[in-house]
């Protein structure tokens, strides 16, 4: 046993430290700091009206994601097409603008390797192990999936990493989630997040960093365990990281921005020494058996409410707290639904298969292989595919994906947040419903009014070619001979 | 910042837990480039409902919000603190908040005040009829009816608050201690 035994969260916090202070909080160095057009603008404005340089450009990266249209952004002539929400172009030239002012690199929105930041920097090696990376944005948590201390900050925040390259932060508390045994070949990293998320509550991570833990999270790719990371704000931890392994090293050798030659030999050696120690106490552990997760949906408007597939939407009597039980009936009257209904057969307009979490290129691959062959069904008006970035979406069309989506009536879009959080021109409508392997479900979080079933890509896929939420495990299997 | 030492006044009585983000303040909402304009916006879709608090001639003004569990969770959107400053409150009383909000808060000069739920219903109770004060240099919140509940607080929070001190200016004094720390980081990790 090593002395003085240290989980990975408390190894990567001391290697930042600039500074400890009496009253318990540090000064924290951040190594990396990923920036989008929505909680950037009032930042580099404070920062210019202060006079104030922007510290160390080189370890930052700016990105538009969330407000950027998901259709062409080029004419036939490769004309820039306007922006048709002046808005929504104004925060988007106010990026275009501050980035490079303040020397920042920046991925244009018709740039090859644009996309949405949390699928970006992995993908480009700007996201490594042991590294403290923060972003305005509350799923920065995924990038814990590489072992990399990542966490949401508000806009002063943005303007405190940017004028110091440090936050003033307190410890967190740690809590092991630990999967055990092996999941199901039919659940997906979206099911497990999605369980955890219901055994914990939707506050139950709070105060704390998650570290995900045992057989079945090592057995996951480096993209699944960006899903599971991902969405660990969902249980109010605001960072969920996994002890980087030879999957991880494979994942990023060779990635633009990751290191190389001899640096890459120093780096994987510090790298392996970031796992938890044996013996490391966490505050709290968490055990969830893999072979309970089934896949999964929500029915409320909390991430936390969820039930398999073969449920039925819960009675919001069974409820013990007073508080759950109201808003169970809140939720209910909000979704449209009733207690006992079951979930299965539950009919959907639109089907969202995209967003940070869910927008990789094994997720595509997971939907197209439940698609191929099939149609969206008659009822369904909107099903919409969105790469998490530009780079994604050319490794789906040389995959032929793109084609196994268009011909069974999916739209095959350009890179961005999408309808994950309507703030640009993709929404669900009011009253309507839609499976999404988006991240939240929260009241009007897809357009006022829209009802949202939080789902694996494939699980989407199968309510798309059915017309309603199913469980693909029932899905008849496509003769050989009807393939196109 | 502004300094913050007493809050005193009326409170809305909200209550309801899981308040998230996006109930706070809706993403249409978030295409601005500044901090100002949000608080048409504040908790749209509790407000289209008839009767709710915010709406209520009785609060008007009121300086104070009490609301459930897990006030503020969600996304890490500013906006949500600038908007609830925007309408006035000045503080928010809940048995919990998310970690990210709480932080906003703080650097809004939004005081987030934990307590026990028995004494959050309390205060609701007694918010219905009756000013409430938050006293923050002794951690106090108190009611007309000798009501008396202490809270905790992170110190170096406290004293940014009571003093209304520029976090980032008092972190620039440090400038030094920065570059040692990246002196050290080019030599033992040159990569990052």
């Amino acid at each position: 046993m090593t002395k003085n035994p240290r989980t990975l969260y408390e190894k990567i916090w001391d290697a930042h430290i600039v500074e400890r202070r009496e009253d318990g909080s540090a000064l924290v160095y951040i190594d990396r700091h990923l920036v989008h057009e929505v909680t950037s603008p009032q930042a580099f404005e404070a920062l210019r009206q202060a006079g104030r340089p922007l510290r160390r450009p080189d370890r930052t990266l700016a990105v538009p994601d969330h407000n950027v249209p998901t259709t062409a952004r080029v004419d036939n002539e490769g004309h820039l097409l306007p922006i048709a929400d002046p808005q929504s172009a104004k925060q988007l030239a106010a990026l275009a603008k501050n980035a490079p002012e303040f020397g920042v690199r920046y991925i244009s929105a018709t740039d090859p390797e644009q996309g949405i930041v949390h699928v970006v920097g992995p993908e480009q090696g700007f996201t490594l192990p042991g590294t403290t990376l923060v972003c305005g944005d509350s799923h920065t948590a995924a990038h814990g999936a590489l072992g990399a201390l990542a966490f949401g900050i508000g806009t002063s925040e943005v303007e405190h990493v940017m004028a110091t390259q440090t936050l003033i932060l307190t410890p967190a508390k740690t809590m092991e989630v630990r999967v055990e045994g092996k999941l199901s070949p039919d659940v997906s990293a979206k099911d497990l997040i999605l369980h955890i998320i219901h055994s914990l509550g939707t506050a139950g991570g709070t105060g704390y960093a998650i570290e995900y833990t045992g057989e079945a999270i090592r057995n996951l790719s480096i993209e699944e365990r960006l899903t599971v990371s991902n969405m660990s704000i969902e249980a109010g931890a605001r960072t969920g990281l996994i002890a980087p392994d030879d999957k991880t090293f494979a994942y990023l050798f060779g990635r633009p921005m990751a290191p190389k030659g001899q640096d890459w030999e120093k780096a994987v050696q510090w790298w392996k020494s970031l796992a938890t120690d044996e013996g490391a106490v966490y505050d709290k552990t968490v055990i969830i058996k893999a072979e309970d997760v089934q896949p999964s949906v929500t029915w409320g408007t909390s991430p936390e409410d969820v039930v398999p597939i073969t449920g039925v939407v819960p009675d919001p009597a069974s409820f013990a707290d007073p508080a759950k039980q109201a808003a169970a009936r809140r939720s209910l009257e909000y979704m449209g639904l009733e207690p006992g209904q079951k979930m299965e057969g539950l009919a959907v307009e639109n089907v969202f298969i995209g967003s940070c979490t869910n927008s990789r290129i094994e997720d595509l691959r997971a939907a197209a292989s439940v698609v191929w062959g099939r149609h969206v069904a008659d009822n369904v008006k909107q099903a919409l595919v969105v790469p998490g970035s530009g780079l994604v979406k050319r490794q789906a069309e040389a995959e032929g994906l793109d084609e196994v989506f268009k011909a069974a009536g999916f739209e095959w879009r350009e890179p961005g947040c999408s309808m994950c959080l309507a703030m640009n021109p993709d929404k669900v409508p009011a009253g309507e419903r839609c499976a999404s392997t988006s991240n939240r479900n929260f009241v009007g979080r897809q357009g006022p009014g829209a009802r949202t079933h939080l789902v694996s890509p494939a699980m989407a896929a199968a309510a798309a070619v059915t017309g309603h939420l199913t469980d693909l495990r029932h899905l008849e299997p496509v003769e050989m001979g009807e393939k196109a | 910042m502004k300094a913050v030492k007493i809050v005193e006044g009326r409170a809305y009585p909200l209550g309801e837990s899981n308040i998230d983000t996006d109930i706070i303040i809706p993403a249409h909402y978030l295409k601005t480039t500044d901090r100002k304009g949000l608080a048409k916006g504040a908790f749209e879709t509790i407000r289209a409902k008839e009767g709710n608090v915010f709406d209520n001639p009785e609060y008007k003004d009121a300086p104070i919000l009490i609301a459930g569990d897990n006030f503020g969770c969600g996304s890490s959107r500013e906006h949500a603190a600038w908007a609830i400053k925007e309408m006035g409150i000045e503080a928010v009383i809940a048995p919990r908040f998310s970690d990210i909000f709480s932080g906003n808060a703080f650097k809004n000069g939004l005081l987030t005040v934990v307590l026990p739920e028995a004494d959050v219903e309390r205060l609701l109770e007694v918010a219905k009829t009756d000013p409430i004060t938050l006293d923050l240099e002794n951690q106090v919140v108190t009611t007309p009816f000798q009501d008396r509940f202490h809270f905790e607080i992170d110190p170096f929070r406290k004293r940014c608050l009571l003093e209304g001190l520029d976090e980032i200016g008092l972190t620039l004094k440090d400038q030094d201690k920065i570059s040692q720390y990246e002196d050290v980081l080019a030599s033992d990790r040159p990569w990052v």
